[in-house]
């Protein structure tokens, strides 16, 4: 039932030109695949994909949409080539599930190999719960260093392509553009201002509750973003940026991944392998859960500041965008003469 | 072992000197990895202490060692120049960012080759291509922004499909770690679920690898990039997929499926002979010199995948050989273009009339780096095009030998426009007062064009270990 | 046999579609919509291989027997982490191309670019 919600909503997607409307159903299509996810029993998943899909995405495609216009020229180029491609790799796949174990069968060799062990023996070898923590945190846990890195990047990306050095006057003007813009929203303002402490307890509640129930570091450091992006939105950029700084936030960013990497260190000293937290204390599995602890702390403070840097690049460029319009087209115009 | 490449995942930001010393460090490692890899055999590092299948390991036999190396090598040298040149072609506000991007690029890539499971292989990869984007979109050029931007979408359906594959292959044997699924593969090898995650995998590397005729992305993403990543990617990235499609056919899916379930071989040496014809074609027509290398390496990809189609050990070698070979001439040249650029802002074939006598150093390396392309004896290009074409008549393959010494003569045309044109035409007015190119980019091109010349002539360390690999690659597969 | 795979089939159908939106479509910002369509399909294939029929999320519990496997869910929450970058990164990239080339389409941009040369 969920998937066929999907389907439509997929095809809408083909057929709007309103971009728009096309990143609201993109939003849509996040939140239905959350829900197919509970369903599926995976509720990190679930949780992850709320935020990011529904949440995070949708919010910069906005921004993003806001500088770049919201309307989709009608004309497509080689539909029928892309079609083409699209029917051959499509059936390929359906070729593919043929011989694939049936939906939801328990004899599937995916629940046969390595998987066992996890759910019988987790919980003597690590001592949490939650096995999807256990596994992505201590089994698998070269591959989250490896995603936090990855959003690190990006963040480093982003600011490579975005950032702005922007003019003393230039803020001054857009101080005043805020501050006559949100005295009509003062009972948002102050109604989100109430809300804000929840939200950051919120917040701090997934990213230490992970052991035990859906959530962790990735989770809470999205839901803390959305904090400061929801008090960047309403009070302002330049009041949110004289809050929280942005070498500060960039810092943090290294400084999580530094603090998931050092905890490797740590174990790499004591003759231990990279990432084995068994040293952390005298008793592994004590160790593993402090262990698991710090590492969920490092995801949550990169994945925190790099989605706030990323939103305030967005968001920062969009400011100048108006301001520096001229100044831009001559740098291209310039550019353009050179080659 | 491989903590000290774990360690260089690690880094804040940092400056041209850190830089350096992490590459350094990786470099160094990566030479010690290999001595103990040609003496001791594979060797295995659990991350996190959890035994393979269960957790992640880092797997590094004679191919990865072989590779890392290239990759740190490469990345070291060019970092020499790196300080110099972007200068000129990076605003300075953003080059912090830019040493960053360029170490998580070379942690995603050293990443890649030395883990042992099939899912990291997916983050690395995104690791370094995303850096991989933001770094090509750093070029000052605003062509640049839409190279990035078709690589991004390009890399991104690549490392889909790729994902795709992985899941289809969990799917049927429930494991990740590639020693694991080599071993479990061959029990459900005939089920269609396998054979399209292969098909998957195989056209998601090829993406990534610029194989004709997916190969539309890598012009402009070469000819636009900032000349130090230009001389890091063309000497790396495509020798990143090499390396992935090598593993995944001959380590994972093994030598006898991998050849029997598709027309794998024929399909190969098709388009590896087409990329080398219609890129040279390509090259000879190309106006910005930057463009003209760029087709040329679709091209040489072209000739790594022909030695990889025959199935052969002496195939193998001398694809391998030449993705080290491959690797010295590329960096060396377009760090020679990096000069170039430095000294007079462009590398349109127009400018370049005159520039023989003005920075005869530079040039000198370009016309040796073109030689060995075209595959001159004394050079390593000739080594490596020596080793194909023996592969090739090994296998009874006549016509094909021919076709690639007929290639090596359209090599000869496009490097000999710019020996013209750099030669035996007057300088431009314009560039009456261009000198020769700073030490700092001098050095690091000379080490380059050295060991083009001593990998030429002494070629015993490269081939023993390419030899070694080959073989050791074999002996695994049945 | 139908039911059996009736879930990969849709899936499929899904993936398709997103695909059909990146190589189709010219406008850049719809691509990378169709781009993250793509990569959510993806994900939800990973979790329906995970599905066990009886089974129960993977949270250790006393007296629950049956769990859906936990693997596919750690591997998606890193693709997912994976995807968001992806779409970050390509979304500044559409945005300096607007601001350096005027346009978001992808054969305006080519056509000024095959003027410049």
């Amino acid at each position: 039932m969920l998937l066929a919600f999907l389907v439509a909503v997929a095809l809408a997607i083909v057929s709007m030109k309103d971009l728009f409307s096309v990143i609201m159903l993109s939003g849509i299509y996040g939140l239905l695949s959350a829900s197919f996810f509970v369903a599926m029993d995976a509720v990190d998943v679930a949780f992850t994909e709320a935020a990011v899909g529904a949440g995070i995405s949708t919010l910069l495609m906005l921004v993003a949409i806001t500088m770049t216009g919201r309307s989709e020229d009608p004309d497509r180029h080689k539909p029928f080539l892309a079609l083409a491609v699209v029917v051959v790799t499509g059936g390929l796949l359906i070729y593919g599930t043929f011989d694939m174990p049936a939906f939801g069968s328990a004899q599937a060799p995916i629940h046969q190999q390595v998987v066992p062990r996890y759910i019988q023996h987790s919980m003597e070898e690590i001592g949490v719960p939650n096995i999807v923590t256990s596994v992505l945190a201590s089994y698998r846990g070269f591959d989250t260093f490896g995603e936090v890195v990855v959003i690190f990047t990006a963040g480093m990306g982003v600011l490579a392509l975005l950032s702005v050095a922007r003019r003393p006057e230039d803020i001054a003007e857009i101080d005043s553009l805020n501050d006559s813009m949100h005295e009509q929203h003062l009972i948002l303002r102050i109604v989100s201002k109430m809300l804000l402490p929840f939200i950051l307890l919120f917040a701090l509640y997934v990213q230490f509750h992970g052991d035990y129930g859906p959530g962790g570091g990735f989770q809470a450091g999205v839901i803390f973003a959305a904090a400061i992006i929801l008090y960047a939105m309403l009070f302002g950029m330049s009041t949110a940026r004289r809050v929280i700084n942005q070498s500060f936030i960039q810092l943090l960013a290294a400084a999580g991944v530094l603090l998931y990497g050092s905890v490797g260190i740590v174990s790499l000293l004591e003759g231990k392998n990279f990432l084995d937290y068994g040293v952390l204390s005298d008793d592994p599995v004590a160790g593993q859960h402090l262990g698991i602890l710090l590492i969920e702390l490092g995801v949550g403070i990169t994945v925190a500041s790099v989605m706030v840097i990323i939103f305030f690049n967005f968001a920062g460029r969009r400011e100048n965008a108006h301001s520096g319009e001229e100044n831009e087209m001559q740098n291209n115009n310039r550019g353009n003469n050179k080659t | 072992m491989a903590a000290p490449l774990c360690l260089l995942l690690t880094r804040p930001r940092m400056v041209w000197l850190f830089a350096l010393v992490v590459s350094g460090t990786a470099f160094l490692t990566s030479i010690l990895l290999l001595q103990q890899v040609m003496v001791s055999g594979t060797i295995v590092y659990e991350l996190g202490g959890w035994k393979a299948p269960w957790g992640i390991e880092y797997r590094i036999d004679q191919l990865s060692a072989f590779l890392l190396l290239i990759i740190s090598a490469v990345s070291t040298v060019v970092l020499l120049a790196a300080h110099t040149s972007i200068q000129q072609e990076i605003p300075a506000s953003r080059h912090r960012l830019f040493y960053v991007l360029y170490l998580l690029s070379l942690a995603g890539m050293l990443g890649i080759v030395a883990t042992g499971d099939a899912f990291n292989v997916f983050v690395f990869l995104e690791i370094s291509s995303l850096s991989a984007y933001a770094l090509i979109a750093l070029g000052k050029d605003r062509r640049a922004l839409w190279a990035a931007y078709q690589y991004l979408i390009m890399g991104t359906i690549g490392a889909t499909f790729i994902l795709i594959g992985i899941g289809l292959m969990y799917q049927m044997t429930g494991t990740l770690n590639m020693h694991d699924l080599s071993v479990r593969l061959p029990a459900v090898e005939h089920t269609r679920t396998v054979f399209t995650a292969f098909a998957f995998i195989i056209v998601g590397v090829c993406l990534k690898l610029a194989l004709f005729p997916l190969h539309l992305w890598l012009p402009n993403a070469y000819a636009y990039a900032p000349s130090i990543v230009t001389a890091f990617f063309a000497a790396t990235a495509t020798k990143v997929a090499i390396y992935l499609l090598i593993r995944f056919t001959f380590s994972i899916f093994g030598l006898s499926f991998s050849f029997t379930a598709l027309p794998l071989q024929i399909l190969f040496l098709v388009l590896g002979l087409l990329g080398v014809f219609v890129a040279s074609t390509a090259a000879i027509y190309q106006t910005n010199v930057k463009h003209l290398f760029a087709y040329s390496s679709i091209a040489q990809v072209g000739y790594m995948i022909i030695g990889f189609s025959m199935t052969t050990a002496t195939g193998l070698m001398a694809t391998l050989l030449h993705l080290f070979n491959h690797a010295l001439m590329k960096s060396a040249l377009f760090l020679a273009l990096g000069a170039v650029m430095y000294r007079i802002g462009s590398v349109q074939l127009s400018q370049f009339q005159g520039l023989g006598r003005q920075m005869p150093l530079t040039m000198a390396a370009i016309v040796i780096g073109g030689l060995s392309l075209i595959g001159v004896p004394l050079t390593v290009g000739f080594v490596s095009k020596w080793y194909l074409v023996l592969a090739v008549i090994e296998n009874g393959w006549w016509p094909v030998a021919v076709l690639i010494l007929l290639a090596s003569l359209l090599a000869v045309v496009y490097v000999w426009r710019i020996v013209e044109v750099a030669y035996f035409k007057p300088p431009l007015a314009a560039n009456e007062s261009v000198t020769e190119a700073p030490l700092s980019f001098l050095v690091p091109i000379w080490i380059l064009v050295v060991a083009n010349l001593y990998f030429g002539i002494d070629t015993r360390l490269s081939i023993e270990v390419a030899q070694a690999a080959a073989q050791s690659l074999f002996g695994v597969s049945p | 046999m139908l039911m059996d795979h009736y879930n990969y089939w849709i899936v499929v159908v899904l993936m398709m579609t997103g695909f059909y939106i990146v190589i189709a479509h010219g406008n850049l910002i719809k691509k990378i919509v169709g781009l993250s369509i793509f990569q959510t399909s993806v994900f939800i294939f990973y979790i329906s291989m995970a599905k066990v029929e009886g089974g129960t999320a993977p949270i250790l519990e006393e007296g629950i027997r049956q769990y859906s496997n936990p693997l596919p869910h750690v591997l998606i929450l890193t693709a997912i982490v994976v995807g968001i970058a992806t779409t970050a990164l390509g979304l500044a990239l559409a945005v300096r191309i607007k601001e350096a080339y005027g346009s978001i389409e992808e054969e305006e941009i080519q056509r000024q670019d095959n003027l410049d040369c």
